[in-house]
C-alpha cells in the first residue's frame, strides 16, 4: 500500500497506513509527551498529554491514538496545544503527592520527567489526595494507590498481555480508581507476582517488595557467609541501571561490584540453569519413554507456575517435578556447598539477584526447604542490585572485569540462554539430542525456537523419534496454550513458558523501560554471551559432573528428587468461591 | 448465607447474550439487594469474566452498589445544570437533615445517600430521587420535607 504523506510541524514525514501521529512524529524526531501510551499496548488516550493541532480540525486530538492521514498538517507547538498540555499536567500533578525524594522511581518516573521538561515550577490546583492504602500483602509486589495517574498501563498489562486481570478500573469520572475487586491484598486474589505491571508503571505506584535492608543486615553479620548467584538475563541488563545502553553484556563487571558490596562467594545461577537441563532433560526421555503424562511444560518461570496453579490446576501433572535454577541453587548451596567448605548451613545465607519478582515470592514458598533450610534467604531485583552498587559508590561501568568462584558459578551457554524465551527449549535440546543419539550436536544454534513470536513451534529428530516442542511467553500466549491441551489439540512433547514477555530479560525485576526493541537488544547479548563461551552444552558443564559425582549419583536420583524437586499444588482464583 | 445458586439461574437466562453483564447484575441486584463480594464472585465463576472486570462495572454505574443499602435510595444530581440552580445547598440540608454523607447510611437504615448523574430533567433543577419517584424544583426546606413524609411513612409501617 501506498504510503501516507504528512507535515508535522512543518516537516514533512512519509508513513505507511495506520501510523499513529506519535508514531510519525518520532521518525522525525518529535517526541511528543506521552504518560498513559505504552508501546507495549494499544493506547486508551486517558492523559492527553499528546494532543496536537491538525489543520481544519476544531478539538485537539490525541497523538497516540489518532491515525496519520494524506495531506495532514499537525502542529505540536500551537499556543493552544501548550496550554491544553500543560493544564492536563497540572491536573495529574494536583492528585499526586510529590514525594520524589523518597520515592522508589526517583529519577526512573515518566511524570517527573515530564514535569521537568514542561518547567512546572508551580501547580495552579490544590493538592487533593488519591485515597487509598499501601498493599503490602503480596511478597512481590507493592501497591500505593495514593501514587497512581490513572492511565491505565498495568490494568492493560495484567488483562491483555497476562490475561490474568488481577486489577481493573474501577469507579467511574473523577473518582475513578485502579484497585483489585473489593480491595482485596494482592495476595488474596489470583495475583501471579510477575510484576509486568511493575514495568509500565510511569510512576512509582508499583513496585517490589525490597529486600535490600535485610541483604545489608546479613552482609554486615560477622558469623554469617554470604554468597550470591546472579541469574542470566541480569548481565545484560544491569547497566541500563547505570546509563549504558540496552544490551551491554557486563557479566564480569557485575562479578567485581558484587564482591566489593561484600558478599563472600559470587556464583552464577546459571550453574544450576546447567543442572535444571540435566534434570528436567532426563525426565522429559523417562516420560517419553514411560509413557508419562506429556507435554511436559517447564517449570522455572514462577510467574508460570502461579498461572498454571490458578487457572489451570487440572494440567499440574504435566509440569516439571523440577525446582527452578534459582532454588536448585539454594538447595545445593546449604547441602553439597556447605558440606565441601565444611560450613554450617545454618550460617549460610542465599541472596539471588533475579530479573523477576516473582522470584521473591517463590523463595518464601514453603515447598521450598526440602534441605530442612529456607533454600534462598534474600531476593533482589536487577534494579535493586544495581541500588545496592550505588549505595556504595559503585559505578558499575568503570569496573575491571573479575570471574566467578567455582564451583557453583561454572557455567555453559546453555545455561546462559535460559534468560531468552525459547532459551531452556534450546538448552534441553542440545542435551537430550546428544543423550539420546550418542552422536554430536553439530550446529549448537537451534534458532527454530528463537525469536520474538508469541508461539513458536519446532520439531526435532531423535533417533527416528520426533520430538515436538512448543514454546511461549508471555501468559496470555501461555493460556492459548493451555486452552489447546485442554482441548486435547496439543500433540507436544515439551512446552517452555516464560511468564513474561521476551522471557527472563522482559522480566518484572528488570530495569525500567522495557520494550520490544530494548528485549531484542537484551536477547542479542545474551546469544553474544552464549556465543563467546568455549562450554555450550549443559551436560559438558564440568562442575555439573562433578557434583554429580561427588554427591547427586545420577539424573533423578533419590537424592536429586529430594533436594532438586517438587509438586505444586492447585489455588482457587477467587478467595470468595462457593463450592 | 444467600443462596447464590439463583445467580446461576439468573446467569443461565441470558447465556445466549454476547454482552450480559449489566442485565445479569441487574437482576441480581434486584434478587439480593446488593453486589457482594460472594454474589459478584459467584458470577464471575458463572460467566467466566474476570472479577475485576464485574466489580468494574458493578463501581461504575450508579444505580449498581456493593454495599448493602437503607430502605430508601435517596439520589441527589450533582451535574451542573443541577449544580447552578442550587444542588449544592439542597444537598448540605439533606446531609445535615440525615446526619450521614454521601454514599452512607443512615442507622435506622432507612436512607443511603447518594449521588447521581444528570436524570435529564434539567429543565427542573435541582433534581433529586427517592427511590423510582423524582422531585424537582427543590429548595433545602422541600428537600427535608419530603423525607420526613418518607420517615413518617417508615415508621407507621414497622
Ligand atoms: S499518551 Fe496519548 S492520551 Fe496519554
Ligand atoms: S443536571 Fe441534574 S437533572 Fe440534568
Amino acid at each position: 500500500m501506498a504510503n501516507i504523506n504528512l507535515t508535522i510541524d512543518g516537516i514533512p514525514v512519509s508513513v505507511p497506513q495506520g501510523t499513529t501521529v506519535l508514531e510519525a512524529a518520532e521518525k522525525v524526531n518529535i517526541k511528543i509527551p506521552r504518560l498513559c501510551y505504552h508501546p507495549d499496548l494499544p493506547p486508551v488516550s486517558a492523559c492527553r498529554l499528546c494532543v496536537v493541532d491538525i489543520k481544519g480540525d476544531r478539538l485537539l486530538r490525541t497523538a497516540c491514538s489518532w491515525k496519520c492521514q494524506d495531506g495532514m498538517e499537525v502542529s505540536t507547538r500551537t499556543p493552544h496545544v501548550r496550554d491544553a498540555r500543560k493544564m492536563a499536567l497540572e491536573l495529574l500533578l494536583s492528585r499526586h503527592p510529590m514525594l520524589c525524594t523518597e520515592c522508589v522511581r526517583n529519577g526512573s518516573c515518566e511524570l517527573q520527567e515530564i514535569a521537568n521538561q514542561f518547567g512546572i515550577r508551580e501547580i495552579s490546583f490544590k493538592y487533593n489526595e488519591r485515597k487509598g492504602d499501601k498493599d503490602y500483602s503480596s511478597a512481590a509486589v507493592v501497591r500505593d494507590p495514593s501514587k497512581c495517574i490513572l492511565c491505565r498501563r498495568c490494568v492493560q498489562t495484567c488483562e491483555l498481555v497476562q490475561s490474568v486481570s488481577a486489577i481493573g478500573m474501577e469507579g467511574r469520572g473523577y473518582d475513578v480508581w485502579v484497585d483489585t475487586p473489593f480491595n482485596e491484598g494482592l495476595n488474596d486474589i489470583a495475583c501471579v507476582a510477575c510484576g509486568q505491571c511493575i514495568d509500565r508503571c510511569p510512576v512509582g505506584a508499583l513496585y517490589e517488595n525490597s529486600h535490600i535492608n535485610q541483604v545489608w543486615v546479613a552482609l554486615d553479620d560477622p558469623k554469617k557467609h554470604v554468597i550470591v548467584q546472579t541469574a542470566p538475563a541480569v548481565r545484560v541488563a544491569i547497566g541500563e541501571e547505570f546509563g549504558m545502553p540496552p544490551g551491554g553484556l557486563v557479566t564480569n563487571q557485575m562479578v567485581a561490584a558484587l564482591r566489593r558490596i561484600g558478599f563472600d562467594k559470587v556464583f552464577d545461577t546459571d550453574f544450576t540453569a546447567d543442572l535444571t537441563i540435566m534434570e528436567e532433560g532426563h525426565e522429559l526421555l523417562g516420560r517419553i519413554k514411560e509413557g508419562g503424562t506429556l507435554p511436559l511444560l517447564t517449570s522455572c518461570s514462577p510467574g508460570w507456575v502461579n498461572f498454571i496453579e490458578h487457572f489451570y490446576p487440572s494440567l499440574l501433572p504435566h509440569v516439571s517435578s523440577c525446582k527452578s535454577p534459582q532454588q536448585m541453587f539454594g538447595a545445593l548451596a546449604k547441602t553439597y556447598y556447605a558440606e565441601k567448605e565444611g560450613i554450617n548451613p545454618e550460617d549460610i545465607y542465599v541472596v539471588s539477584i533475579m530479573p523477576c519478582t516473582a522470584k521473591k515470592q517463590e523463595a518464601g514458598r514453603s515447598e521450598m526447604s526440602s534441605s530442612g533450610y529456607q533454600d534462598v534467604d534474600a531476593v533482589l531485583t536487577t534494579r535493586e542490585a544495581a541500588v545496592m552498587m550505588k549505595q556504595v559508590g559503585i559505578e558499575l561501568p568503570q569496573l575491571d572485569d573479575d570471574e566467578y568462584d567455582e564451583p557453583l558459578g561454572i557455567s555453559t551457554g546453555a545455561g546462559v540462554i535460559f534468560g531468552a524465551t525459547g532459551g531452556v527449549m534450546e538448552a534441553a535440546l542440545r542435551t537430550v539430542y546428544e543423550v539420546v543419539t550418542e552422536k554430536k550436536l553439530e550446529n549448537v544454534d537451534i534458532k527454530v525456537v528463537r525469536g520474538i513470536q508469541g508461539i513458536r513451534e519446532a520439531e526435532i529428530d531423535l533417533n527416528g523419534t520426533k520430538v515436538k516442542a512448543a514454546v511461549a511467553h508471555g501468559l496470555a500466549n501461555a493460556r492459548e496454550l493451555m486452552d489447546k491441551i485442554v482441548k486435547g489439540e496439543a500433540d507436544y512433547h515439551f512446552i517452555e513458558i516464560m511468564a513474561c514477555p521476551g522471557g527472563c530479560l522482559g522480566g518484572g525485576g528488570q530495569p525500567i523501560p522495557t520494550s520490544e526493541e530494548i528485549r531484542k537488544k537484551r536477547a542479542e547479548a545474551i546469544y553474544k554471551a552464549d556465543k563467546g563461551l568455549s562450554m555450550r552444552k549443559s551436560h559438558e558443564n564440568p562442575a555439573v559432573l562433578q557434583l554429580y559425582k561427588e554427591f547427586l549419583g545420577e539424573p533423578n536420583s533419590h537424592k536429586a528428587h529430594e533436594l532438586l524437586h517438587t509438586h505444586y499444588k492447585g489455588k482457587e482464583i477467587y478467595k470468595h468461591k462457593v463450592a | 448465607m444467600q443462596d447464590l445458586k439463583k445467580v446461576d439461574d439468573i446467569a443461565k437466562k441470558y447465556a445466549e447474550m454476547n454482552t450480559p453483564l449489566i442485565y445479569i447484575l441487574k437482576d441480581v441486584q434486584k434478587e439480593f439487594g446488593y453486589l457482594s463480594q460472594p454474589i459478584l464472585t459467584q458470577v464471575a465463576q458463572v460467566t467466566d469474566i474476570p472479577l475485576s472486570e464485574i466489580y468494574g462495572v458493578a463501581t461504575f454505574y450508579s444505580l449498581f452498589t456493593t454495599k448493602p443499602k437503607g430502605k430508601h435510595i435517596v439520589r441527589c444530581c450533582n451535574n451542573a445544570p443541577c449544580f447552578v440552580n442550587g444542588s449544592k445547598e439542597v444537598l448540605e440540608k439533606i446531609k445535615e437533615y440525615l446526619g450521614i454523607d454521601t454514599g452512607e447510611t443512615t442507622e435506622d437504615a432507612l436512607f443511603t445517600l447518594e449521588f447521581t448523574s444528570c436524570l435529564g430533567l434539567c429543565a427542573v433543577a435541582p433534581v433529586m430521587m427517592v427511590d423510582d419517584e423524582v422531585y424537582g424544583n427543590l429548595t433545602p426546606e422541600k428537600a427535608v420535607a419530603i423525607l420526613k413524609d418518607y420517615k413518617m411513612k417508615g415508621s407507621s409501617n414497622a
